[in-house]
Parts: structure tokens; C-alpha cells; sequence
């Protein structure tokens, strides 16, 4: 599916006199900015809340003009709030993820662009079929995997490491990435690499010379994809992690969503924001290329 | 090839070409074995659990399917796909509509195109988490807009369904339209900009409305990408669990619980996995319920476009 850059050509508003017109072109920009306010006021709400005094957001909840301001909740989020049972605010579990998604990201990345090389271009009798079989793994629900990876997680030691999450990311990854860069390489011209072949370039040499050097715009894509999914996932980790091994989304229920008589909404606020940040830079930097993942991963 | 090569002896020769064909395979095959392992195995050992007689540990004996019966006599079974389909509903037609408004909208050569396009799909970039507890803060009485509209001045005020038992999946439908909606939104606004402009420059000749020229030209051509965007959402839909989670925790009471809570419920906090995985295997079914006739859909069209060339 192409990338929504087209513009309309013809201003569909354009029926009718001038007055209609004003007041039709008004009438979408109100809805627009009203939408907007929509999508945006939970997130601002939270940022907002992040740098207000505790006793005011008592007092009047979360929307109301701030008449505080603090960095306070920050710091103690960033660096000293207790969170089950360490002190040192949600900066470790931040850190978890990172050592859970980078990793995991990397891997099943770069598995999936040799995967994409053979299934485009070093097909084989039964490799479309292969194809297939590993797509699959794209539409099994996390709940079929829970008892298995249990299983093997707690037979190979595994089980509450940051390295059995990288396993569980990386083997179900994989068929997301080999489906992204399978039906990319798909599209480069046979006539490329048949030449290659017959210069005497083996495997490798095909791959390193010809396809990488092709390939940055789905790496991007594929990165981004994985990066996000990793990154966000809860499932995983709320079940296979615990303590001070947990990533930062299930320390984050832990952190807003745990008995305690009192709450620290400021400092929450701050926390949900932290676990918010890396995928909010990776789509605004990335957008276009969130967007051709999207497309790509969702319609298929 | 040989001509590059004909300096080699010939039995090193066809030991290279026969390396050489079979490196890709080679090179594949972890990848195959990690998906017999992720794909076949884990289903086949799902369902065996399913079947057996487990409860609190694994017990590979054989024993019936009276976990299904008692999942299906199980009342909270039944909270859970009924909330399934009353949120899996509103949920996926609410962002349809949402989404198709919020395409037409940008679609009507407004300035900002791309400003407007990232404000409504951000959301989609975040965490389930994240949604989850943001809304569960603007939802909650104490917190949120009940709050506010008592510090207005409303003393009576209420707005407090998400500690309402007939009324909080309704929460869990709006944090999910608010995270889904943009992601309709994205893929309707390519399908109208894909469609033939001149059938629509067509129309705007023959005097039609603009309203009339969505309804009757630009939608109905696009009808691939609604059932496409529809089949995404499903799925979506079946496999919800953080947004639950977050927002609501399943409550008040058993009031918000869905298939796949019910399942990281009676998995790890009850100790019956027999049953957890019968439940399992209801969501796997209701995945398939959902793309295997999409997936004859989309052969049949593909056979078809072949037809007519």
C-alpha cells in the first residue's frame, strides 16, 4: 500500500458559493482542533500532573489549572522512589527494557533480513511454503505461548532474566521480520543478482555487496516495528519477570496499580511518561516509516 | 559460472556448487526450527494441556474435555466473551467511524496535513500501559472528571463508570477507540487517496454533493480496506489484555474481564492451567473465526482481479 503522500488534486469543499465555502472550510477546522484536543489531553494531563505538588492534586484532582510547580516528582521518579521493593525510582526497570528491547530488536532484525534474502532470492522447492509456515507466528496469540515458554524458560534458567525475555522477543519476532524483508527483497529486479551469479559471487557476497546496501529503508522500518512492540509488551513481562528483573511497563502497574493506602500521582505521572518517551522519539523521528510498517504489518 | 571458474579443478568444483546450493537452506534453517518450535509445537502442547489432565502442575495423561465443560459452566467464562463481544463491538465499529470521519476531515485539503495526521495516531505508538493508566486516572471519580466538575462547582456531579459494574466496559471501549481510531484514520486516508480522481472529478461535474460524492463514489470503492482495517481491529479486539489490565484490572468485581484476562488468571494466579489453556485455545479459535475467511476473502479477490485481468 503506497505511503499517503498523495494530495487531492481537486478541493472536494469546492461546491456550492463562497459563503458555503468559508463556512464548510471553518466548520473542518473546529472539528479538527476539537479531535486534536481529544487525542491530546490525556497525555498532556499526565505531563502536566508530573510536575505538580502532591497535596494540590489531592485537593483537586488531576484536571485543574496547575498552581504549583515542581520538579521534584522527576527526581524522585527518576532517582529515589521505591518501587517493589528497590529505591532507586523506575530508572532500573527503563533500563531493563532497554536491555530487553535493544537486543531482542538487533537479532530478530538482523535473522530476518538474511530469512528475507533466501525466501526472495534463493528459493528453493518448498521455500514459498516455508514462507508461509513462518508467517503464521505473526497471528498466534501470546496466550497459546504462556504454558510452552514457561516450560522452557524455567528448564533452560531462564526463568525472571532479562535474557529470557530476549529469547521469547527474538523467536517471535522472527516472523515479523522475515515477512517485512521477504516482501521487500521481492521487489528488487532478479536480473541484479542472476548478473552477480554469474560474475562468480557466492551467497555472502551477494548479500553484503548488493542486498545490505539496498536495504536501509526496510531495516529502518522493521527496527522501528520491533523496537515499539518490544518495548510496549506487557504479557511477557508481568508474567515472566518480577522484582527488580521486571521491564518497565509491568513495574509501572506494579507502581500505580499496587495496594498502598497512599498514592504519589505526581510521581506516577512522571513514571508513565518515562515508559511513554522512547516510543513517542522513535514515531516522531521515524513517522514516515511507523507508518509504512504499519501498513505493511497490519494489512499483510 | 563455469566460465568464471574453469580454473578449478572439477571435483572442488561441484563440491563449491553443491555448498553453494545448499547455503540458503542451511542459513534458514534455525529460523524453520524456532517456528516448528513457536508455531506447531506450542499449539499441539496448548491443546494436549487442554485435553489432560491438569490442574495446578502439567499431567500429560489424557482426560477428556472436561476442562471445556468447565470453562463453558464457568460463569466468569461467560462475563468474559460476553464483554468480548459487547467491546470487541463497539470497540471496532466505534474506530471505523471514528477513523473514516477523522479521514474525510483531513482529506478536504487542509492546511497541516501532517500535524493533524500525528496528533490522532500517537497514541498508537505508546503502550497499552500507558492508555491504561492515563484513562484510569481521567476515568476515576476521586481523580478525573468528576473531580473536576465538582471543583466547578457541580456538587452533584457524577461521572463514575469505571467503578460502575454495568458501566465500565464502556471505559475500556473509549481508551481503545482513543488509542485505535488514528490507526483506522491512517489506513482509510491512503485508501481515499488512492481512489481514481477523475471518477470523483466526474461526479463533482455531474453537480453531486460533496457528502453525496463520499457516500455513493469514495467510500463504497475503498470497501477493501474497511473489511481489512475491520479484520486488524478484530484481532486487536480478541487478543486485549494490557488495556484491561491498566485501566481497569478486570473490575469492579468480574465486571471488565475479557478471554485473555481470564487465561493469565487461571494460568498463573489459580493454578489451573488445564483450563486456562482449554480458554486458550477459545481465543485461537476466535482468531481463526476471524482470518481464516478473511484469508479465502482475499484469495477469491486476487483469483478474481487474475480473471479480469
Amino acid at each position: 500500500m503506497a505511503d499517503v503522500t498523495l494530495a487531492r488534486d481537486f478541493d472536494p469543499l469546492a461546491t456550492g458559493g463562497l459563503r458555503r465555502k468559508v463556512r464548510a472550510k471553518t466548520l473542518v477546522y473546529v472539528l479538527l482542533t476539537l479531535f486534536a484536543a481529544f487525542y491530546l489531553i490525556p497525555i498532556l494531563i499526565v505531563l502536566l500532573n508530573s510536575f505538580r505538588e502532591l497535596p494540590e492534586i489531592n485537593r483537586t484532582g488531576f484536571f485543574a489549572i496547575p498552581r504549583s510547580f515542581s520538579v521534584q516528582p522527576w527526581n524522585e521518579a527518576l532517582n529515589t522512589f521505591c518501587v517493589v521493593g528497590t529505591c532507586e525510582g523506575i530508572r532500573p526497570f527503563f533500563l531493563n527494557s532497554i536491555l530487553m528491547a535493544v537486543p531482542a530488536t538487533a537479532i530478530s532484525t538482523a535473522i530476518g533480513l538474511v530469512n528475507g534474502y533466501i525466501l526472495s532470492m534463493w528459493r528453493f522447492r518448498g521455500s514459498e511454503w516455508l514462507f508461509g509456515f513462518i508467517t503464521l507466528g505473526v497471528f498466534l496469540p501470546a496466550q497459546m505461548t504462556l504454558l510452552p515458554w514457561a516450560y522452557i524458560l524455567g528448564n533452560a534458567g531462564l526463568t525472571n532474566t532479562i535474557t529470557g525475555l530476549v529469547l521469547i522477543h527474538t523467536v517471535q519476532g522472527l516472523s515479523f521480520t522475515t515477512l517485512f524483508c521477504r516482501n521487500y527483497f521481492v521487489n528488487i529486479p532478479d536480473d541484479l543478482i542472476k548478473a552477480a551469479r554469474i560474475d562468480g559471487a557466492g551467497f555472502w557476497r551477494i548479500f553484503r555487496r548488493i542486498v545490505l546496501p539496498l536495504s536501509p529503508p526496510i531495516v529502518i522500518v522493521t527496527v522501528i516495528w520491533q523496537f515499539t512492540g518490544i518495548w510496549n509488551d506487557f504479557i511477557y513481562g508481568v508474567i515472566f519477570s518480577s522484582g527488580d528483573k521486571q521491564p518497565i511497563t509491568s513495574a509501572l502497574i506494579a507502581l500505580t496499580a499496587g495496594a498502598t493506602s497512599v498514592r504519589y500521582h505526581n510521581v506516577e505521572a512522571a513514571a508513565v511518561l518515562m515508559a511513554a518517551v522512547p516510543p513517542l522519539l522513535v514515531y516522531l523521528f521515524g513517522g514516515k516509516y511507523f507508518m509504512r510498517g504499519l501498513t505493511q504489518g497490519a494489512v499483510k | 559460472m563455469t566460465l568464471a571458474l574453469d580454473h578449478r579443478s572439477d571435483s572442488s568444483l561441484a563440491w563449491r556448487n553443491r555448498l553453494a546450493a545448499w547455503t540458503p537452506r542451511l542459513v534458514l534453517l534455525p529460523t524453520i526450527l524456532a517456528s516448528v518450535l513457536y508455531v506447531l509445537i506450542f499449539t499441539l502442547w496448548t491443546l494436549w494441556i487442554s485435553v489432560s489432565n491438569s490442574t495446578l502442575l502439567p499431567n500429560l495423561t489424557y482426560g477428556g474435555f472436561k476442562h471445556y465443560v468447565a470453562l463453558w459452566n464457568h460463569q466468569r467464562w461467560t462475563i468474559a466473551y460476553t464483554n468480548l463481544f459487547v467491546f470487541g463491538s463497539l470497540y471496532v465499529l466505534g474506530s471505523l467511524i471514528l477513523g473514516t470521519f477523522l479521514a474525510i476531515l483531513i482529506d478536504q485539503r487542509v492546511r497541516g496535513e501532517s500535524v493533524w495526521r500525528a496528533i490522532y495516531l500517537y497514541p498508537l505508538a505508546i503502550s497499552f500501559v500507558v492508555t491504561g493508566t492515563s484513562w484510569r486516572w481521567i476515568l476515576d471519580p476521586s481523580t478525573g472528571i468528576e473531580a473536576m466538575l465538582r471543583n466547578m462547582g457541580f456538587e452533584n456531579a457524577s461521572f463514575d463508570w469505571i467503578v460502575n459494574r454495568d458501566m465500565a466496559i464502556y471505559c475500556v471501549v473509549i481508551a481503545g477507540m482513543w488509542q485505535a481510531s488514528g490507526f483506522a484514520m491512517a489506513l482509510i486516508l491512503a485508501g481515499l487517496r488512492s481512489v481514481d480522481q477523475d471518477l470523483i472529478k466526474a461526479a463533482q461535474i455531474d453537480g453531486a454533493s460533496m457528502a453525496r460524492i463520499y457516500r455513493r463514489v469514495v467510500l463504497p470503492s475503498i470497501r477493501p480496506i474497511f473489511v481489512a482495517v475491520l479484520v486488524i481491529l478484530l484481532q486487536f479486539a480478541i487478543k486485549t489484555f494490557d488495556l484491561v489490565y491498566a485501566l481497569t484490572g478486570g473490575g469492579p468485581g468480574l465486571s471488565t474481564n475479557v478471554p485473555a484476562i481470564y487465561v493469565y488468571d487461571l494460568m498463573f494466579q489459580r493454578g489451573q492451567i488445564g483450563q486456562g489453556a482449554a480458554a486458550a485455545i477459545m481465543i485461537l479459535l476466535a482468531l481463526a473465526a476471524v482470518l481464516v475467511p478473511y484469508a479465502l476473502y482475499m484469495a477469491w479477490r486476487q483469483r478474481r482481479e487474475a480473471a479480469n485481468g
